[in-house]
């Protein structure tokens, strides 16, 4: 029996007066990994955002591994990577390795403080993103691959459950984007990580990803990845050749 | 006069400590504002210092004692009006700013009789403090310096990202709450040491300083202190002898570093 680690129910969201989602359901299980997609600003990121409680919905609700995400607490078991950090300063005297480190206060009782026992968890997402030898650096020394590569570890660090990520790949240069795909799939294939991945890479989606969730401000397509490639709807959202380019990798 | 002469006083030893404690506090909660690009609420609280100090001034209390509480309150209207008034930080600080030193100067004038007192609220004056001011500063530091210390990683997220401190669990609004009151006990305190016109400076200038040399956030705390408790000594050693206004001097020696720090990052 599949676990249910995310459950969105009924749920609207107008800003001001225009409606940006519009009475969507989804239930997202355990090992499950979503591909999000649409065009823009058909309410992708503000989806993650109403279910990360950053935005209050206008009516429905969302549950996170079986609580009311109101009264959830257990922030640990969700990693999260923005679309961008709000407000950057590239100024910022931060270097990669406390960036990162901040990826594990979620986990830590008060007053939240880094102990030794950490440094081999913190080490090991800086290898896997590849960051080791720029770990002593400040945030705003680097590429932008390189500070993308950075926010991913710090979203994978305290080795989440449920993993979000808004357009993560767009700053990667295509080795580095391979790379950051199979780690994801490693952990999702591995260590039975849930993915909800935004993304314009419909090529890289259809690759790796088990489900489809295609939204236009409302759910226009939401299922697993073989019913996605055999729906004759389809055509009309992404167009013949889209589809083609999702589904062609794995043989549909 | 000789240096050992001039550290027997104990006007000037009062003045070492409370300026260094006050320093210290001041030096660690402006890296927090500048890096938030909130530098100037040091400013507008100041302001209702002013504002403040002439109603303590009114009822012939401690200023201290009222103020504290009076500009504790605007620190959090700031923060009110921000976030229900649809407002950019500056404009909020603008507001409560320029209300606090409307309101000291109607006080001034209707009450009158004590606008000399309350103009020397203006510059200051740390060679003055009593032992009393003393304690209470020193106290007030460290209750200070608590907060910031155990809520430190809390102020790193919110500082630098405050959407992934909020998916972290962190309660930014409680730290952002945290912070101001925090700047707001700090800047009545400040107002002895360099006074309510240059408060801002000691809030202001260490952490820039810091941040054109600084290799991580840790590093930008440490050069922060160092800075501000070292300017703190030599502005008050320096004026001393040189017969001129500490608060002032305290400044000055505050920028001199920062010129340092700039021409140091630009030139090495």
């Amino acid at each position: 029996m599949s676990i249910n680690i995310l459950t969105v129910e009924g749920l609207s969201f107008r800003y001001n007066s225009v409606e940006i989602l519009s009475d969507i359901s989804i239930t997202v299980n355990a090992g499950d990994y979503i591909g999000l997609v649409g065009p823009n600003g058909s309410g992708k990121t503000t989806l993650v955002k109403v279910i990360l409680g950053l935005m209050k919905p206008k009516k429905g609700k969302v549950s996170l591994f079986g609580f009311h995400s109101g009264d959830f607490k257990d922030w640990f078991r969700i990693g999260y990577l923005p679309q961008k950090i709000s407000f950057f300063n590239p100024y910022f005297p931060a270097t990669v390795k406390e960036i990162i480190s901040s990826g594990l206060f979620s986990k830590k009782r008060f007053p939240r403080r880094i102990g030794k026992s950490d440094e081999t968890i913190i080490y090991e997402a800086m290898r896997l993103m590849d960051v080791l030898n720029i770990r002593d650096r400040l945030i705003g020394e680097l590429s932008g691959g390189q500070q993308q590569r950075v926010y991913v570890a710090r979203a994978i660090v305290n080795e989440p459950e449920l993993l979000i990520l808004d357009e993560p790949t767009t700053a990667l240069d295509p080795e580095t984007r391979d790379i950051f795909f199979n780690t994801l799939q490693g952990l999702n294939q591995k260590k039975n990580v849930t993915i909800v991945l935004i993304t314009h890479d419909i090529g890289s989606i259809g690759k790796y990803a088990s489900k489809i969730l295609y939204l236009d401000k409302k759910i226009i397509f939401y299922g697993s990845f073989e019913d996605f490639c055999l729906s004759k709807d389809m055509e009309s959202y992404f167009g013949e050749y889209s589809q083609h380019i999702i589904c062609h990798r794995h043989d549909y | 006069m000789e240096m050992i002469d001039f550290l027997t006083y104990g006007f000037i030893q009062r003045a070492f400590i409370a300026g260094s404690f006050i320093a210290f506090v001041c030096s660690i909660l402006g890296v927090l504002l500048v890096l938030r690009r909130f530098s100037l609420i040091g400013d507008g609280l100041a302001h209702v210092t002013f504002g403040s100090v002439a109603i303590a001034l009114f009822l012939k209390q401690e200023p201290i004692y009222v103020s504290i509480p009076i500009v504790m309150v605007c620190s959090l209207w700031i923060l009110k009006l921000i976030e229900k008034a649809r407002l950019y930080g500056d404009a909020a600080i603008g507001i409560v700013s320029s209300v606090g030193i409307a309101g000291g100067i109607l006080l001034a004038s209707v009450a009158g009789g004590f606008n000399v007192d309350l103009f020397s609220y203006l510059f200051g004056n740390i060679l003055s403090i009593s032992k009393a001011e003393v304690f209470t500063s020193v106290a007030l530091s460290i209750v200070v310096l608590i907060f910031i210390s155990f809520f430190y990683h809390e102020h790193f997220s919110t500082t630098f990202d405050e959407e992934f401190a909020k998916v972290s669990g962190i309660n930014t609004q409680r730290i952002n709450s945290l912070l101001v009151l925090l700047t707001g006990i700090t800047v009545v305190l400040t107002m002895k040491v360099v006074g309510i016109m240059l408060t801002s400076a000691l809030l202001i200038l260490p952490a820039v300083t810091a941040l054109q040399i600084a290799r991580s956030f840790k590093h930008t705390m440490v050069i922060s202190s160092l800075v501000a408790v070292s300017s703190v000594i030599l502005g008050i050693s320096f004026s001393f002898f040189a017969n001129l206004p500490t608060g002032a001097t305290i400044v000055m020696i505050n920028f001199v570093f920062f010129i340092g720090a700039f021409l140091f990052r630009n030139v090495f």
